[in-house]
C-alpha cells in the first residue's frame, strides 16, 4: 500500500505530505508516525501541509490525533505550511486542530521545534502554545 | 387568443411597422415627463431595433407566454435596455413607459385596420395590452435587477476599502478594523490578513477595533474565528482598541476570551508585538534631530 | 434556475470520495469561484460524500453547474439509501456523529456552503442539497 514517507532529522522527524490522500493513508501514517517516534526517539514532528488543497474534518481529526498521540510520547507536533483557504475553510467548519502546534513555513517549525525541545530539556518552563479553543 | 387574431395582428405589425416606429418615436419624444438622461437618438435606434425583434417573435404565433424561447431576443433586449437606462439614471418608470408607449401607436393601426369588426378590434386591443404590459414590467423587474447588482458591487468595493493590512513592523501586522464586523467582512478581512501574512511571512498580527461601534456575540465569534484562522497559519493575534463598554458588554455576554491576548490600545499592542519579536527601544533624551 | 450541466458519481469506497472532490473541483475552476470559495466547496463536498459513504452506507453524488439570471452556481446532491437520520436537527449539531469523522459533516457543510437543504426518512435514505452562487459581474 502507498504510504507516506517519513524522514529523519536528528531529534526531529519529518513528513511532507504531498498528495490528496486516502483515509486509509492518513490513518496508515498516523500508525507510522507513533511508531516511529517510539524506535527512534524523536523529540519533534514536523507535518508539512503546504501541497495540500484541502483538509476535511476527518484530515483534521487524523492531524489533530497525531498531536495528540505525540503529547503522549514527549514530543512535539507542529503542523506547517497550511494554505490561507484552507485555514479559512476548516476554521468555519469547525476543525479546532486543539494542541497542535503551527508555523508559517518548514524554516520557522524547525525553530519553534529546536525551541521547545531546548526549553523542555533545560527544565525551563516554556510559553506553550496552543491552536484555537474558539467555540 | 385565436390563431386569426395572431395572424392578423403580426401581419398588421410587420404591414405598418414604419408607421408605428415614427408615431412611436414621436410620442415618446414629445412626452412632456421624458427624462432627459436618454438622448435622442439612443430612443431612435432602441426603437427600432425592438420593433424589428417585436415583429419576429409576433410572427412565430405565441403572444401570450413571454416566457417562450421565441422572446428571449425581445426579453434580453429590454434587459440591456433597463441596465444601460439603470446606469445612466433613469427611473424604473422612464423604463417601462419605453413599452407602454407602444400602445397608443399599436392601437391606432388596429383601429384603422380593414377587415375587423369592433369586437374583433377590442378583442386584438385587450390582449395586445396584456402582452405589452406584461414586457413592461420585465422592464422593472431588469431594472431592479441591475440596482441591486450595483448595489451590492458598492458594498462589496467599500468592504474592500475599509480593511486594509499593514505592515507595520519586520513580521508585524496590524488590521484597522472600521465598521460593522458581519459575516461577509470577516471573510474579507480574513482573506486579506492570512494572505498577508504569507507575504510577509509575519508572525504577529494586531486587530485593533477601535472602530468597531458594538461588539455582539455574533461579533466576537467573527473575531475568535479570525483569531484561529491566524493561529492554524502559525501566527498570532493580539486584539486592541477595546473600549470600556465593549469589555463590559463581552464580560456581560460570557464570552470566553481567556485564550486571547488583549490589549486597550494600539500603542500597547505594538509594543507587545515588538518585544516578543525581541525588539528593545530606548530613548535618546539628548538627541535633537526631531525637534519637538 | 436552470441546470446547464450535470455529472453524476456513484460513492462506493472511500477512493470515490476522491473522484467526487476531483469533479467539484474542476467545475468549481471552471466558474472562476475565488480559491477561497473552490476550497470551502471542495471541503463541503468531501464531507457530505463520507456522511454518504459511511452513516449512509453508499449512494450517489450529483454535481449540477445551475443558472440564475445575475448568478451561477454548483449544486451539489448526494443521495442514499441507507438508515436514515432519526434526529435531524440533532445531526446538524456540531459534534454529532455516528462515525469516525469529527461529527462535523452536516452542520460544517452546512456552514461552508449558501444553500442547504436535507431531507431524511428513518430507513429510507437521506438526501442532501447544497448550492454555492456567484454573482455575475
Amino acid at each position: 500500500m502507498e504510504r507516506i514517507p517519513i524522514l529523519k532529522f536528528g531529534d526531529i522527524l519529518l513528513v511532507t505530505i504531498q498528495v490528496d490522500f486516502h483515509d486509509r493513508i492518513a490513518l496508515a501514517l498516523q500508525e507510522d508516525l507513533t511508531e516511529k517516534i517510539v524506535n527512534l526517539s524523536a523529540k519533534g514532528v514536523l507535518i508539512d501541509i503546504s501541497a495540500l488543497e484541502m483538509v476535511d474534518s476527518f484530515m483534521g481529526r487524523v492531524l489533530g490525533n497525531i498531536a495528540k498521540t505525540s503529547r503522549l510520547l514527549d514530543c512535539y507536533a507542529v503542523l506547517v505550511g497550511m494554505q490561507p483557504a484552507i485555514a479559512i475553510t476548516i476554521t468555519e467548519l469547525g476543525v479546532t486542530l486543539t494542541g497542535i502546534h503551527t508555523a508559517l513555513t518548514a524554516e520557522a517549525g524547525i525553530d519553534l521545534l529546536n525551541d521547545m525541545i531546548k526549553s523542555k530539556s533545560n527544565g525551563k518552563v516554556h510559553a506553550k502554545r496552543q491552536v484555537a479553543k474558539w467555540r | 387568443m385565436t390563431s386569426e387574431t395572431v395572424v392578423a395582428l403580426s401581419k398588421l405589425i410587420s404591414e405598418f411597422k414604419a408607421e408605428i416606429l415614427s408615431e412611436w418615436i414621436d410620442h415618446q419624444l414629445k412626452d412632456p415627463a421624458r427624462s432627459q438622461s436618454v438622448p435622442e437618438a439612443s430612443i431612435r435606434t432602441n426603437s427600432a431595433e425592438f420593433i424589428k425583434l417585436f415583429e419576429v417573435a409576433a410572427a412565430k404565433g405565441n403572444l401570450v407566454d413571454i416566457s417562450k424561447p421565441e422572446w428571449e431576443e425581445v426579453q434580453h433586449m429590454l434587459s440591456e435596455l433597463s441596465a444601460t437606462r439603470a446606469v445612466q439614471g433613469s427611473t424604473p418608470t422612464d423604463t417601462a413607459k419605453f413599452i407602454f408607449s407602444l400602445k397608443q401607436p399599436l392601437f391606432n393601426r388596429l383601429n384603422t385596420a380593414h377587415g375587423q369588426t369592433t369586437s374583433e378590434a377590442a378583442k386584438s386591443v385587450w390582449e395586445l395590452s396584456l402582452l405589452l404590459d406584461k414586457l413592461g414590467l420585465h422592464t422593472t423587474e431588469a431594472f431592479q435587477r441591475t440596482r441591486e447588482s450595483v448595489i451590492r458591487r458598492q458594498q462589496k468595493e467599500m468592504m474592500e476599502m475599509s480593511t486594509p493590512v499593514i505592515k507595520i513592523w519586520e513580521g508585524v501586522l496590524a488590521v484597522p478594523l472600521i465598521g460593522t464586523l458581519d459575516s461577509a467582512r470577516t471573510q474579507i478581512v480574513m482573506e486579506a490578513l492570512l494572505q498577508k501574512i504569507v507575504d510577509t511571512g509575519s508572525k504577529i498580527a494586531i486587530l485593533d477595533i477601535t472602530g468597531v461601534p458594538t461588539v455582539d456575540t455574533q461579533t466576537a465569534q467573527h473575531l475568535m474565528k479570525t483569531v484561529a484562522a491566524t493561529r492554524l497559519m502559525g501566527a498570532e493575534c493580539i486584539i486592541s482598541g477595546i473600549r470600556p463598554q465593549i469589555a463590559q458588554t463581552i464580560v456581560h455576554l460570557g464570552i470566553d476570551i481567556n485564550d486571547i491576548v488583549t490589549k486597550a490600545t494600539m500603542a500597547d499592542a505594538i509594543k507587545e508585538a515588538l518585544y516578543r519579536g525581541g525588539w528593545v527601544f530606548e530613548r535618546q533624551l539628548d538627541s535633537a534631530s526631531i525637534s519637538r | 434556475m436552470a441546470i446547464k450541466s450535470q455529472e453524476e458519481r456513484a460513492i462506493s469506497a472511500e477512493e470515490d470520495i476522491i473522484l467526487v472532490r476531483n469533479s467539484v473541483k474542476r467545475v468549481t475552476a471552471l466558474l472562476n469561484f475565488s480559491l477561497v470559495n473552490q476550497t470551502k466547496i471542495i471541503s463541503a463536498a468531501s464531507e457530505l460524500a463520507r456522511n454518504t459513504l459511511e452513516h449512509g452506507k453508499g449512494g450517489r453524488a450529483i454535481i449540477q453547474l445551475v443558472n440564475d439570471p445575475d448568478r451561477v452556481g454548483i449544486r451539489l446532491t448526494f443521495e442514499d439509501h441507507g438508515p436514515g437520520i432519526a434526529d435531524i436537527n440533532r445531526a446538524l449539531e456540531d459534534g454529532f456523529t455516528t462515525t469516525r469523522g469529527m461529527g462535523l459533516g452536516l452542520g460544517g457543510a452546512r456552514r461552508l456552503m449558501d444553500e442547504f437543504v436535507i431531507e431524511s426518512k428513518e430507513n429510507d435514505g437521506t438526501t442532501v442539497s447544497v448550492t454555492k452562487w456567484i454573482e455575475k459581474s
